[in-house]
């Protein structure tokens, strides 16, 4: 009843009502090159959902053909053949679907622990913040690859290792960003009152603290996702992680590297794809950090 | 100042504290075994039982832990599993490529990152400002080995002008040096941009015009001293971490640096080599934190206030 009073109100003042969510994609689709990375990569999410319709892994993607190999970029063959006769645009489309989902995966996960971890930090704040924000600066001080190697060496190669050495290298910049963004709201009014509601810990966190918090997340989850393509890329490249005949583009690149001389289309076409869906990954996240930006609004 | 130097030199000891216990149990939970790995595998299982006792791997864990911590704080790292050699002795022979590496490096996104960041901010809108910005992005989205490749490809192969790898020559690093400053160089022209950017519009760059400053005293003088902070951080973050050694690029140019040192003796279970140099690398990593801390106050001697006053307010 009330909310008819107020809408009607509103209507009556010739002011229309306009929703949070629907101002910021507004805002985010005024930003040309952001559309154009949200393009690029609905792009890319769609050849990766439709390679298995006419291509086939075992024949088109890692089949070996002997009699063709390195064959130049022609028309049977846009990006040339590798040098086991393999198809390279098959093998660059096929892994459009690896790094993709790889890359969606591992940031989902760093997502909901960084979420975790620094709502428990910023909310509960005292020993239980020391404790966690302590274990943090000890993953945060040592260097990403390095970190990726010891993980890598410890448990195996393999995309679930890989995948696994990824997360724990991105929770702790999550967790401090998360905690960065949730602090602020921890004190405001409106939480004072839900706890005076008797509202479970639980509950204001979930239905209070987190949607408030969402814009850094959201923000930090899509700029990760560019540098985790990059990150799985290179450490398949030095021969940790995704192995061969996987067509991983960094592993891809390492292979073509020893025919490069001669056959340069080897280490181009792979690295192009890392570059262009990086890339839209970085315009879509730079385009959400303005619309979400409450400074930017007009 | 001392004071609080002294306290970030304290906070420092747990968390290398952790780092080696972290690093240390990740090489114990590792399939393979250093002593097979050593001799081979036609070695007998006596000769293995024998060599597993002499390097003390027969000690239950917290024994091993508490005895390498104990010889690494008198300063004695052990030998490598691998090589026998005295493990600080291959890290010193190591050491100077890196340092190379990361000066060169360092140097060069310096000299380019900031002006054009200056200029790009200074002239906003412009041509040469959208050019800047789509570099960055560019620079910020393509891999660094992917760019190395590009380069050897070009450079060494195509035009011979440049050797493929590392050969400890100046012209060897010329690359090397181009492909991890042109990774980090997007970073910091974006910071310099933006940071410049909010500063330009303060009140006192407008006094400093309105009393007839020149604009190259207003741009160096007012605005660039007070838009520097965020830059000496990522410029001090980006040279920690080139000084642990840079993996991937050191693979591309087999360049024999600490990161392609680290990532042999992880992967021959190399475990005295692999803790001298995680011990090595935080070490760095939080002492450059510290030093580029430490900087703020000279660059915003507003924050020495602060400083002072929190001491007034303990005491």
């Amino acid at each position: 009843m009330k909310n008819a009073s107020t809408n009607a109100a509103s209507e009556g003042n010739g002011y229309k009502k306009r929703s949070q969510l629907g101002s910021v994609c507004r805002r985010f689709a005024k930003s040309r090159t952001a559309m154009a990375g949200l393009l690029i990569l609905a792009l890319l999410v769609l050849i990766a959902a439709c390679c298995p319709l006419f291509l086939n892994y075992t024949q088109d993607v890692v089949g070996q053909n002997i009699r063709q190999r390195l064959q130049p970029p022609c028309l049977a063959h846009p990006f040339g053949t590798d040098q086991y006769g393999r198809d390279v645009l098959a093998r660059v489309l096929w892994g459009t679907r690896i790094s993709l989902s790889a890359s969606l995966v591992i940031i989902t996960a760093a997502t909901v622990f960084g979420a975790l971890f620094g709502a428990l930090s910023a909310y509960y704040g005292g020993r239980v913040d020391n404790l966690i924000m302590r274990v943090m600066d000890v993953f945060y001080a040592l260097p990403f690859n390095l970190m990726a190697i010891c993980i890598v060496a410890s448990l195996g190669n393999g995309i679930f290792n890989l995948g696994l050495a990824c997360v724990i290298g991105v929770i702790p910049g999550f967790t401090r960003v998360f905690r960065a963004a949730i602090l602020p709201i921890r004190n405001q009014e409106y939480i004072e009152a839900a706890r005076a509601c008797n509202t479970t810990d639980w509950r204001i966190l979930t239905k209070h603290i987190l949607p408030n918090a969402l814009g850094p997340i959201i923000v930090q989850a899509t700029l990760n996702l560019a540098i985790t393509i990059l990150a799985i890329a290179g450490l398949s490249f030095i021969g940790l992680g995704i192995q061969a005949p996987t067509p991983e583009w960094g592993a891809m690149l390492s292979e073509g590297r020893e025919q490069m001389r001669n056959y340069p289309y080897l280490v181009i076409f792979p690295g192009l794809a890392i570059m262009v869906s990086a890339m839209s990954l970085n315009l879509i996240g730079d385009g959400l950090r303005d619309a979400l930006d409450p400074k930017l609004k007009n | 100042m001392a004071r609080y130097i002294f306290k970030r030199l304290l906070l420092m000891i747990p968390v290398i504290l952790g780092i080696s216990l972290l690093v240390f149990t990740m090489m114990d939970m590792s399939p393979g075994d250093p002593a097979q790995i050593i001799l081979g595998i036609k070695a007998t299982p006596e000769a293995l039982a024998d060599l597993r006792a002499q390097m003390g791997l027969d000690q239950p864990f917290w024994t091993r832990y508490l005895s390498f911590l104990t010889n690494a704080l008198r300063g004695d790292f052990g030998s490598s599993w691998r090589t026998n050699l005295p493990v600080l002795q291959e890290i010193m022979e190591r050491l100077p490529n890196t340092i190379r590496l990361a000066l060169g490096a360092m140097f060069l996104m310096v000299l380019v990152g900031i002006p054009v960041g200056i200029l790009s901010a200074v002239k906003q809108y412009s041509l040469l400002d959208n050019l800047t910005l789509t570099g960055a992005l560019i620079f910020s989205s393509m891999p660094a080995f992917w760019l190395g490749t590009l380069l050897i490809l070009l450079f060494a192969l195509k035009l011979s002008w440049l050797p493929t790898m590392g050969d400890g020559s100046f012209a060897g690093y010329i690359l090397p040096w181009v492909t991890l400053a042109a990774s980090s160089l997007a970073t910091l022209v974006r910071m310099t941009r933006s940071s410049m950017l909010e500063v330009i519009r303060a009140d006192y760059i407008k006094m400093a015009r309105a009393k007839g400053a020149n604009e190259r005293q207003v741009i160096f003088r007012h605005a660039l001293r007070n838009a520097l902070l965020p830059i000496v951080t990522i410029v001090g973050m980006n040279f920690a971490s080139l000084l642990g050694g840079t993996v991937i690029i050191e693979t591309v140019f087999t360049l024999n640096g600490l990161g392609s040192l680290a990532i042999t003796s992880v992967r021959q279970l190399d475990v005295p080599m692999v803790m001298a140099e995680v011990l090595f690398i935080a070490l760095t990593t939080s002492a450059v934190n510290l030093i580029v801390d430490v900087l703020y106050v000279y660059i915003d001697p507003r924050l020495k206030s602060q400083y002072v006053k929190a001491r007034k307010a303990r005491t």
